[in-house]
């Protein structure tokens, strides 16, 4: 693995880029068109055909072409421009200000938000379709769309702040939008806070980065990372660091990713555009905003990042394997992959990312748009419900299995980002984390397989007749199929496609360019690597789970006649591992069992077996009983703090009026004598 | 200023007895044990500050104070307190028992504002400086420079008649609607 | 006639509306001292007014404010006053003790 055949590609002053003309000029149209949607929903919806439907996907559908007009210029001519409208001044010095950027990176997430978020759209019109608060449902997704578009549009810190909380509002709104059940509610919380906790990071890495600098403009904060102001210097890994804890929150960074999987209580196309595809992907767009800043000036903060990242994509893709709902399952696997982004990009890997954001987007939006489809047949979001619905749903089946693999990384997009990230970390000189994403992708295709043969293979288990779903529905799973087949071409290392080029050289067209490291031809000994653990993963996988048996939860479990009753004992690892936690009174003593045992098996189940009890540990010990724990514990302390001082709540008004009067005199005494 | 100088002009002498009975009526509305004496009281204590107005050359403000104030605010207590069906004799219960905490913060203010007076003004005096202020410069004022503010308290103050009546008037019960309506 | 012996009486006035405001049970009587207080606030406008005197007479015009603004406050509370006791048969603030813990 020589690094000889990377270069530290120095494009930086050399950008040709045209200014967009009047697509670009006017862009910021796209970003309030969402937005107007929402409230005209709210007005109009429910008088609506389609419950307001049309109306955003009339909004999402002009997007759409206007992204796409934007790409085609990106791609041909390159389009670099920033356009800002003065609002007002903060303090001395500092000025708010709101516009757009039009930059390869903002039109990338411009056309991801439009183009996924339409097909989305249409899609939710026939998922949708006779269920409760459904012109609500259009107006909550529509202010997503808008926030998350004033979110990747921002040329300021301030306005992305603005798009966050927005992005996060809407999120909490359909995460909890079926609120007749508690859970729900508890989900839709659980995700607030956890943001909430991040964000506080975001807005003082922000504040930090801004007073240092003395503007909240990427341009200006990243012009001077790159020429290395000395006062930004001072503060710059504090203020990278706390971005990335912003970051982490909204990208399910470990150990803040416990509220995404909750977060797939909301509908399920909800969980395909804003929990898969784009809205968690803002915390990676982050970090590429300000790639220049972890990039130069910022290097200390990369290490916690790539360990944070790499724990992410192995740890809580583990999780996986033993998730039973269908869409939980495929949260995992967002985490996990939202980890390769994270890894990747503080590997110093900008391209690397930012190609797996793009073609994630479709293959994991495809995947849940799929598993939105199975449900709507089944009624079910178990898998133990499902089982041989190739036969009933083909056009499902088909689009779920090019999901899969380029998920898993075999031969279609997934693969070419993959094998991009895996040989821009190795070629960093991240050995140890490059092993680690290539483990994950093991686990990536082996849980991939076992959620392929539990949901579509075998015989059916579930109670009511299964069908296709309407073509509302369908049609936009083959739109997206076509992306998740073929996107991966755009970026072959070393090759430039006529007229447009590739993938890597319109990501470099950014307001400040910054040099990054990606590959310039095909690393064919690590994409073989990779290639080997994905295919070892769904043989693995395939060979566990294929069988049909009578019941689901048999075809879940492994079928060797003298291994079955150690398997109902990996079974119940998670009863095994919050013992052991616990207290010492014997489970260990089973734990060694199991483990004696299972070292005379066969290798096919033991790999199998081992992987899965490792994520039963992960999710049983580190992820319910440590990470939840400490977040438990917390609102322990806040909970006892408010019970002492809510004494202070007496309701006696003129307790407070005299607290009132003593607080004004403390404090003029203090102005006036002490200050 | 020499107390004994300040002391030698006459209007200072009305101002003491004046300001003897803001300060003494002020003192009792805070204390009195009657609610109604409490109120009277503060008749007392505003007319006196109307007197002080006039000395300090604002007649038509001392005259819209004493119109509007003891005219219609007072009645309007009156009217409060009779509705309220507040004890009319006295009352030990008026007050609540934690007296020295407020008295503390009250004389706190008291002593800043006391202090800061004393530290920014010491010097300063006041009459001899011109004519009182004509009503007719405070209309153009009002009509002037401050009309936006002017309509905006007269907004307020429609606002509040409204909401006064809403507030207080009672919404009959059914029952009550038909007896009303036979007698 | 010095400032001082205005601004001083306003701050005795005042003080003596904290004391009441914070001391009363009775809303009626709660509103009453915030009168003296709105009056003392006044006594200063005026007492400023003539002092340095001001083209607009601005001091004046601001005293007729608070004095019509007042008017409508007393108004609204004890409009607020009458329901409350129409609902619970005091006037007492001490009664009104929903909002704790």
């Amino acid at each position: 693995m020589q690094s000889g055949f990377l270069i530290l590609a120095q494009e930086a002053h050399e950008i040709q880029a045209g200014d967009g003309g009047w697509w670009a000029d006017t862009a910021g149209i796209m970003l309030v068109l969402p937005l107007g949607a929402f409230l005209l929903i709210l007005a109009v919806g429910k008088r609506m055909k389609y419950d307001g439907g049309e109306i955003a996907i009339g909004a999402l559908a002009i997007n759409a072409v206007w992204a796409s007009v934007l790409m085609v210029l990106n791609m041909t001519e390159g389009v670099l421009t920033q356009t800002t409208f003065v609002i007002g001044r903060i303090g001395s010095g500092l000025v708010f200000e709101l516009g757009w950027i039009v930059d390869g990176l903002s039109i990338l997430m411009y056309f991801l938000v439009s183009v996924v978020g339409l097909l989305v759209f249409i899609y939710a019109v026939g998922y949708m379709k006779g269920d409760r608060r459904v012109p609500w449902f259009f107006a909550a997704f529509s202010l997503f769309a808008g926030s998350m578009l004033v979110l990747v549009g921002a040329p300021n810190l301030v306005q992305m702040i603005i798009g966050w909380e927005g992005v996060g509002l809407a999120s909490y709104l359909l995460i909890g939008f079926y609120w007749e059940d508690i859970a729900n509610v508890k989900a839709g919380n659980k995700a607030f806070l956890v943001n909430k906790v991040a964000d506080v990071g975001l807005v003082l890495g922000a504040i930090i980065l801004a007073l240092a600098v003395g503007s909240f403009d990427f341009f200006d904060i990243n012009e001077a990372a790159i020429s290395g102001n000395a006062e930004l210097g001072a503060v710059a890994v504090v203020g990278a660091l706390l971005l990335f804890f912003g970051a982490m929150g909204k990208s399910a960074v470990f150990p803040l990713h416990i509220w995404l999987p909750d977060a797939m209580a909301g509908p399920t196309p909800v969980s395909a555009l804003m929990h898969a595809a784009t809205m968690v992907t803002a915390g990676v767009y982050l970090m590429a905003r300000m790639f220049p800043l972890y990039q130069n000036m910022a290097q200390e903060a990369r290490t916690p990042m790539i360990v944070l990242g790499a724990i992410t994509l192995f740890g809580v893709g583990l999780l996986a394997l033993v998730a039973k709902d269908i869409k939980r399952l495929l949260a995992y696997s967002t985490v996990s992959q939202l980890g390769y982004m994270m890894t990747a990009i503080a590997a110093g890997g900008y391209t690397a990312s930012m190609f797996h954001l793009f073609t994630h987007a479709f293959f994991k939006a495809l995947l849940f748009l799929c598993a939105g489809s199975v449900i709507h047949a089944v009624h079910s979001n178990n898998m133990s419900d499902m089982g041989g619905l190739r036969k009933y749903m083909p056009r499902t089946y088909w689009t779920w299995i090019a999901g899969s693999l380029a998920l898993a990384g075999v031969g279609l997009s997934g693969f070419w980002s993959k094998d991009e990230i895996l040989s821009t970390v190795g070629n960093e000189g991240y050995q140890f984390v490059m092993w680690v994403a290539i483990a994950g992708a093991f686990v990536t295709a082996f849980y991939m397989a076992r959620a392929t043969a539990l949901t579509f293979h075998g015989s059916y288990k579930g109670q009511r007749e299964p069908h296709e779903s309407p073509s509302v529905m369908t049609v936009p799973l083959i739109l997206l199929a076509i992306p998740t087949v073929f996107a991966g071409l755009l970026n072959i290392p070393g090759f430039s496609w006529p007229a447009i080029g590739n993938f890597t050289e319109w990501l470099a067209v950014r307001i400040v360019p910054m040099g990054d490291h990606h590959a310039e031809s095909i690393d064919w000994l690590i994409a073989g690597i990779g290639l080997l653990a994905a295919v070892a993963g769904i043989a693995v996988g395939w060979a566990i789970f294929s069988k049909d048996r009578d019941r689901q939860e048999d075809r879940d479990l492994f079928e060797i006649p003298v291994f079955y009753p150690l398997f109902r004992r990996g079974y119940y690892i998670d009863d095994v591992a919050l013992g052991v936690v616990g207290a010492t009174n014997g489970p260990i003593a089973r734990f060694v069992d199991w483990t004696n045992t299972h070292i005379l098996d066969a290798i096919v189940n033991g790999v199998g077996m081992a992987v899965k009890h490792l994520g039963g540990f992960v999710y049983g010990v580190i992820d319910q009983r440590g990470v939840d724990g400490v977040v438990h514990g917390v609102s322990a302390a806040a909970d006892g703090a408010g019970s002492v001082l809510r004494k202070m709540q007496t309701g006696r008004v003129q307790q407070y009026a005299a607290s009132f009067v003593a607080g004004a005199l403390i404090l003029v005494v203090v102005f006036v004598f002490v200050l | 200023m020499t107390f004994s100088a300040w002391i030698s002009e006459p209007i200072n002498w009305v101002f003491l007895l004046v300001g003897l009975i803001v300060l003494v009526s002020g003192f009792r509305v805070v204390t009195a044990k009657n609610v109604v004496h409490a109120a009277l009281l503060l008749v007392a204590a505003l007319a006196g500050t109307a007197g002080l107005f006039l000395m300090l050359a604002a007649e038509f403000v001392a005259w819209v104070l004493v119109l509007v104030y003891i005219g219609a605010v007072i009645v309007l207590f009156l009217f409060g307190i009779m509705i309220t069906r507040a004890p009319t004799g006295q009352d030990e219960g008026l007050d609540s028992e934690k007296k020295i905490v407020p008295a503390l913060l009250s004389v706190g203010v008291f002593l800043l504002m006391a202090w800061a007076s004393i530290d920014a003004f010491s010097t300063t005096l006041v009459g001899g400086t011109g004519d009182p202020i004509s009503t007719e410069l405070i209309g153009e004022s009002l009509l002037g420079r401050f009309v936006i503010p002017f309509e905006v308290v007269s907004f307020v103050l429609l606002a509040a008649l409204i909401g006064s009546i809403t507030l207080a008037r009672k919404d009959l019960t059914p029952i009550e609607e038909e007896e009303g309506q036979r007698v | 006639m010095i400032l001082n012996q205005f601004l001083i009486l306003a701050a005795a006035l005042f003080a003596f509306g904290i004391y009441g405001l914070l001391v009363r049970r009775n809303i009626v009587l709660i509103l009453l001292s915030v009168e003296l207080m709105l009056t003392a606030v006044n006594i200063n406008f005026i007492a400023f007014e003539s002092v340095f005197r001001s083209s607009d007479a601005i001091g004046q015009v601001f005293t007729i404010f608070i004095i019509t603004v007042a008017a409508a406050e007393v108004g609204i509370g004890l409009a607020i006053v009458l329901m409350i006791f129409r609902n619970r048969k005091s006037a007492n603030v001490d009664d009104l003790r929903l909002m704790r813990y």
